[in-house]
């Protein structure tokens, strides 16, 4: 057996475990820094889980976006030929579903979908029990969707294998997070000092705090809008240099780039503010979208509600990136899957 | 090591004496602190005397040199989760960590399945049967199955031992049957002591509101949600005279203020704080560790630094651990479906000294009243809570300078849900003493 000299070791700075990289490929996978509890030792999770943004570095989100540039579907490249990729889903889902699905097969992989509806989950099996389960049947990463924030954490802390976060409850998106930077990229040359609007319901979002966390790291200066009831003024502390306002336009002034958020009927009955205020408040309009600079981007996570958050003719506007997010997330989900299963190069 | 109480250590017999030797005898209610030799007696305190001054003769003596010798601590808040939750504590096995922490007395909440809100329940609860190994102070349901609707029969509870009526877990909101409650325990000089929880603002939620949660994404309960019920229980306290409130597990700076502001008006307003609230924050929680989920969840670095205060000013009256044990099953799932609640007997002592008296320079004696005569105040607990002549013989010996590591493996309780596995403690019991007999030893 050959020595590699230094064995991979643990660096504990600050109660934070660094994993100091080893010589072997898969090392280099890392995606993620786990925060140690002073009082108790958390099992240490998979290499290559993607769990969310906030404890990303910048050259490791950096690595991802490069990586994604490479990435072409039209031009399959059997980096992960038979391996296996379970999209475990317990939440509704068109496109991060379909893409995560196509990218896994435009990188050769086998994909295996199961939905909490038709399965054991449904006769009460735990979330812990059905990730055995799927480890069993050979999964090589899990992709999973949950209602319940830190769902993703709880499998990547038990299981052996990587674990990629595709949205749990109100906590992050990360994949979303990203292929909205690669798509700012893709028209702007840097992120930093980028003027960014999120408007909408920010509170229940898990797409912006994955944005927030994203684009601070980067020095873009970020500007949240919404009603107190959709963004309480905690809000500003989840990120340095982070800008609170009530009024739309005063967010989307000079931006350049904008980004709203759907916003559920369900969510507004139990506030103060009405279907109809909301709508004249913070709708996206081509008259307030004039205000930002001429050439500032829209995006949206999806799904949107025309008429709801943006009006029909924004949606479609030259200046509407919705549908390149879209097409974007599938070379970023293929380099996140090739990052997950040690195949960056 | 647990001794049981038909073990062989201390075997049952009449006459029988313990003689505590050369201990820093600290008892707050009799304003002692000095070194001072304790004998018991057929399970009474049956003399108190300089060193080596004891007229009395022992069959067995314990050197408690280098030791602090203390009345039997009392917790006023446990889950032993019998009857009907055996699997994830019984009264054998939570009296057990009980005495592993140094507890002599506690006192269970009635959360069970069923709710112990008949006398024949509260009977049940103290019968010999149930292994028992500290005394056992049942709190019955102050309503039908805690619905918050039909008060319970209070008298008959309290004749049958009860020694308040709680609703823990179920707060009760409705401002009728909180009046009326405190209007017939006043009658009967009986606490009502209550969870202080706004249920209808804190739907969904799993731990503080604040930028933790905001950050993890999960729904957080306000600080307003508890003060508010504090502050209503306190002005309908006022209305009857004898009504005695109890405020449970305290946890923020706003329902503090309402305890002082009851305190300073005639009524009889009480309170306490569990280890966690004055040891950890919601920051604590990391990345969704269920270990720190509890109800009244961990609070802001204002709130605890406000509990520190008032443990140190004397407004609260008593440590309490909310001793909640739970399986693991009900533990290593999602943060927002787990079960609230931590196990804490056996890290209180640790925890205080560690925290209030070596961290916040709080002395001992403070300590100690928090741990014994004040909560045995709070619920008039006689003879208990201090070693005066004739006082029932429940003594805690521990090693205020001990220095030692918490293994949650090796918990006596049958759950293991603390977020203190591992941590590092000053201060630990060496021995526990109930009714003249020692139930607990280190190795």
């Amino acid at each position: 057996m050959r020595e590699w000299g230094i064995a991979p070791r643990v660096l504990n700075i600050h109660g934070w475990v660094f994993r100091r990289p080893s010589f072997t490929r898969q090392s280099r996978t890392r995606l993620r820094v786990t925060r140690q509890s002073p009082w108790h030792t958390m099992k240490q999770s998979a290499r290559g889980s993607l769990l969310g943004i906030e404890h990303l570095g910048a050259p490791e989100i950096l690595g991802l976006l490069k990586l994604a540039r490479r990435m072409n579907p039209l031009k399959p490249r059997p980096l992960l030929r038979g391996k296996r990729v379970l999209l475990l889903f317990y939440e509704a889902s068109t496109r991060t579903r379909s893409s995560f699905e196509i990218a896994a097969k435009s990188l050769g992989a086998m994909t295996t979908l199961v939905l909490s509806s038709g399965s054991s989950i449904e006769k009460g099996e735990s979330l812990l029990d059905t990730g055995y389960t799927l480890r069993a049947v050979g999964a090589d990463v899990i992709v999973i969707r949950h209602p319940q924030a830190g769902a993703a954490a709880l499998m990547a802390r038990y299981l052996d294998i990587p674990v990629i976060n595709a949205g749990d409850g109100m906590h992050e998106h990360p994949s979303q997070a990203l292929l909205d930077a690669y798509t700012i990229l893709r028209h702007k040359k840097t992120l930093k000092g980028l003027q960014v609007a999120i408007v909408g319901d920010i509170y229940h979002s898990r797409v912006a705090r994955s944005a927030i966390h994203l684009l601070s790291k980067f020095g873009a200066r970020l500007t949240l809008c919404g009603p107190a009831e959709f963004l309480p003024e905690t809000a500003f502390t989840l990120a340095p240099g982070l800008h609170i306002t009530r009024t739309v336009e005063d967010a989307v002034h000079g931006a350049d780039v904008i980004m709203t958020l759907r916003v559920q009927k369900e969510r507004l009955a139990g506030t103060k503010i009405s279907l109809q205020d909301y709508v004249s408040r913070y709708q996206m309009t081509m008259a307030r979208l004039k205000l930002a600079k001429k050439d500032a981007m829209l995006m949206h996570p999806g799904p949107i509600i025309r008429g709801l958050e943006l009006t029909w003719e924004v949606a479609d506007c030259p200046q509407s990136a919705i549908v390149e997010e879209v097409r974007n997330g599938v070379p970023v989900r293929m380099a996140i899957l090739a990052k997950a299963l040690g195949r960056s190069r | 090591m647990i001794v049981s109480r038909e073990g062989d250590l201390n075997p049952r017999k009449e006459n029988y004496s313990l003689l505590i030797k050369g201990g820093r005898l600290i008892d707050p209610a009799a304003k002692i602190d000095a070194t001072m030799d304790v004998l018991l007696r057929d399970g009474q305190v049956a003399e108190i005397a300089p060193p080596g001054k004891t007229r009395g003769t022992a069959h067995e003596k314990f050197d408690a040199r280098g030791l602090v010798v203390a009345p039997g601590f009392i917790d006023l808040h446990v889950h032993l989760r019998e009857p009907g939750q055996g699997y994830k504590e019984t009264i054998a096995t939570g009296t057990g960590a009980a005495a592993a922490g140094g507890f002599t007395s506690v006192c269970c909440m009635p959360n069970t399945q069923p709710v112990v809100d008949s006398p024949e329940w509260v009977t049940w609860l103290q019968q010999p049967e149930r292994g028992a190994v500290v005394n056992v102070f049942p709190i019955a349901a102050a309503t039908h199955a805690s619905k918050g609707a039909v008060l319970t029969d209070f008298r008959a509870l309290q004749r049958a031992g009860a020694v308040g009526v709680s609703d823990d877990g179920k707060p009760i909101l409705n401002d009728g049957v909180m009046r009326e409650t405190l209007r017939l325990s006043s009658e009967i000089n009986l606490p009502v002591i209550q969870h202080a929880e706004d249920t209808r603002l804190t739907d969904r939620c799993s731990m503080n509101d604040g930028p933790t949660a905001f950050r993890l994404g999960l729904r957080g309960m306000k600080a307003a949600a508890e003060a508010s019920v504090v502050e209503r229980d306190v002005q309908l306290a006022q209305q009857f005279t004898g009504a005695r409130l109890h405020v449970a597990h305290l946890s923020t700076a706003d329902a503090l203020k309402a305890v002082r502001r009851g305190k300073r008006s005639k009524s009889h307003v009480t309170c306490e704080v569990t280890p966690h609230h004055f040891a950890l924050t919601d920051a604590d929680i990391g990345e969704y560790d269920t270990n720190f989920k509890m109800n009244p969840p961990l609070r802001s670095d204002s709130d605890r630094e406000a509990i520190l205060v008032a443990l140190a000013d004397g407004t609260v009256d008593a440590i309490a651990t909310d001793h909640a044990p739970h399986a693991a099953h009900e533990k290593v799932i999602e943060f927002e479906r787990a079960a609230f609640g931590i196990t804490g007997l056996e890290t209180a002592l640790g925890l205080a000294i560690t925290h209030l008296h070596r961290g916040h320079k709080m002395p001992l004696s403070r300590i100690v009243e928090l741990f014994t005569s004040g909560p045995a105040r709070v619920f008039s607990l006689r003879g208990r809570g201090t070693l005066i002549r004739g006082s029932h013989a429940d003594v805690t010996i521990f090693d205020a300078q001990k220095r030692w590591t918490f293994d949650a493996a090796k918990s006596h309780s049958r759950s293991q849900n603390t977020p203190f596995g591992g941590a590092q403690f000053t201060g630990k019991v060496v021995a526990t003493i109930v009714g003249g007999r020692v139930v607990y030893r280190t190795e």
